[in-house]
């Protein structure tokens, strides 16, 4: 295997604050990677890097062969960077399918089309359908998007970075306020995703991140203090302090 | 949006719809039949403004880019007409020709730099854009300066005799037609779901990998093009061209057509110019057989406009025809 996903020196700051500080991570092709840290520790910041929205101070981002450290967040996506937010964004005055056909649409060839209706293009419509029949949307697919239930919105969220075809999901707890049923069907889902593609996870859900990562990434104050398998991280004093001992609190 | 929403079977907004261009396309006739041919002259106003909002919804309603700047594009359609035909090139063809490439070089330059903003400052840089287009008018004393210029003839197309003011309706009327159905599949398609899903979600346009800048480019471009048609329109309505048909009340104007009609629907922009100028006509010379009323509305009709919209606005909330189409999707 090889790596993907290759940051390293990334520096962020925001005024005085100093949110991503020298991190240095890679990825590896088909692993799910987990980044992990006390609120505030630069999670999204990082993810926001990654996706291009944020364009670091310092360091370098190489993914799959491309530099894309100052490319703009289209052109990374294009080259298979797929990324759902933490705070659901999708398009409220679409239907589900809709969403999702917009998503395969994204690389399914320019779409300087004006006189097809998008609805009826097949080689749109398919490819969405799947993505949410793996997420087990198919049966809301014509459901306006802003009747659906938060869950589903969350599910959503995934299925249309899936519809892009991503090499690379980067999720931003795609977890997050979700049901404990809902989030098992989303740990079922990353486990068949996993090997198909390379996932960059960011969750606040333990058990989730212990029983999908490969890896994990603790982060405090924007760096990385420890990297390893889920044992290994289990069993590190410094991350239990940093980290896992807020857990009950939390 | 409800357009691809819409459920088969005719339908509340699909009927308003349908009557109301069965009606436009009737005013010849009936005002043939009533002895008033003013109608016409009224209504190919209202068909040529119709056409000029329906451009500008391509970018306010579809695109959520708040243009207040697209009269400029009436103006430079309206002076490609006047200017050649000053220097006694009457041909409409030639006339369309640099019609059509002097606006689509302006709006792909001001949209380049314009779409750079967004919000606020884009409302301010496309207004400036227009003002800047207006004065340029202004200085043109060759070509009537502040006061403008009258025609010497309208455009020559062919068998087409614009000087019957039939000929010139039915020709306003042609056009809106193959505009509303050309957007009607334009916001269907690819293109459209585009425009749309920027309207809503630009941040995750880009992060699905669309390079939203040159979609939304286009459609600018594409939307500026209609008003410059439009604007062609009105030169040969009125014989007249000035500086004032892109005055920054009259982009003004479009968007409060547009708005008053309903944002983002196919007809809006068309019910909404029918309003407003009916509405202003009526008003403005209403006789009511009470003198200190008659006085009182003739003068302050602006006034009555105001809270015209103003109840539109607050009370349908999605407009005129945007509030029948809500209604469908609610049921």
């Amino acid at each position: 295997m090889s790596a993907i996903l290759e940051v390293s020196g990334l520096v962020k700051r925001f005024g005085g604050l100093l949110a991503t500080d020298h991190l240095s991570l890679s990825l590896e092709q088909g692993e799910i990677h987990a980044v992990i840290g006390p609120n505030g520790a630069g999670k999204t910041t990082f993810i926001n890097q990654l996706g291009g929205e944020i364009l670091p101070d310092e360091g370098r981002i190489v993914f799959d062969g491309h530099d894309i450290t100052h490319e703009p967040p289209f052109r990374r996506a294009r080259v298979g960077l797929g990324r759902s937010y933490q705070i659901t964004s999708v398009f409220d005055d679409f239907s589900v399918l809709q969403n999702t056909a917009l998503a395969v649409q994204a690389h399914a060839g320019h779409s300087f089309r004006f006189w097809q209706p998008a609805a009826r293009e097949r080689a749109l419509v398919d490819p969405a359908m799947a993505a949410l029949a793996q997420v087990g949307l198919a049966d809301r697919a014509h459901t306006p998007v802003s009747v659906l239930a938060h869950g589903e919105r969350r599910q959503l969220e995934i299925a249309m970075v899936l519809a892009t075809g991503a090499k690379l999901l980067l999720l931003d707890e795609p977890m997050a306020g979700m049901s404990p049923l809902e989030s098992e069907a989303v740990v079922a889902l990353l486990h068949k995703l996993k090997r198909q593609c390379t996932i960059l996870l960011v969750e606040h859900d333990m058990d989730a991140v212990f029983a999908l990562a490969d890896r994990i990434t603790v982060l405090v104050y924007g760096h990385p203090v420890a990297t390893g398998t889920p044992d290994e991280i289990r069993n590190q004093p410094e991350v239990r302090e940093a980290y896992l001992g807020e857990e009950g609190v939390v | 949006m409800a357009e691809s929403r819409a459920k088969p079977g005719l339908r509340a907004p699909q009927l308003f719809a349908g009557l109301l261009l069965v009606f436009l396309g009737a005013v010849p006739l009936l005002a043939a039949a009533l002895g008033e041919p003013f109608w016409v002259t009224l209504f190919t106003r209202v068909l040529i403004f119709a056409l000029a909002a329906t451009g500008l919804n391509l970018v306010l309603g579809y695109g959520a880019m708040v243009s207040f700047g697209h009269a400029m594009y009436l103006g430079i359609g309206a002076y490609a007409v006047g200017i050649l035909s000053y220097h006694g090139v009457d041909s409409g063809w030639l006339q369309l020709l640099l019609a059509l490439g002097v606006g689509a070089a302006v709006a792909l330059a001001v949209g380049a730099i314009c779409l750079r903003t967004s919000g606020m400052a884009f409302i301010m840089i496309t207004l400036a854009f227009a003002q800047m287009l207006f004065f340029l008018a202004v200085s043109l004393r060759e070509y009537g300066g502040d006061d403008g210029m009258q025609l010497k003839g309208r455009s020559l197309f062919g068998a087409l005799d614009l000087n019957n003011a039939t000929v010139l309706y039915y020709l306003a009327y042609a056009l809106l037609l193959v505009v509303l159905f050309g957007f009607w599949r334009l916001v269907n398609a690819r293109f459209g779901m585009v425009l749309r899903g920027c309207r809503s979600n630009e941040r995750r346009m880009g992060s699905l990998g669309f390079p939203t800048l040159r979609y939304k480019l286009s459609a600018y471009v594409l939307s500026a093009l209609v008003c410059v048609l439009a604007g062609m329109l009105l030169a040969n309505l009125t014989r007249f061209v000035s500086p004032s048909y892109m005055a920054w009340t009259v982009s003004g104007e479009l968007i409060v057509m547009t708005v008053l009609g309903g944002l983002g629907t196919l007809i809006g922009p068309v019910a909404g110019a029918a309003a407003l100028l009916l509405v202003e006509e009526g008003l403005s010379s209403l006789k009511l057989g009470v003198p200190w009323l008659d006085t009182l509305l003739n003068q302050h009709w602006l006034a009555l406009i105001g809270l015209f919209i103003v109840f539109v606005v607050l009370v349908l909330k999605q407009g005129l025809y945007g509030w029948l189409v809500a209604r469908e999707v609610r049921r």
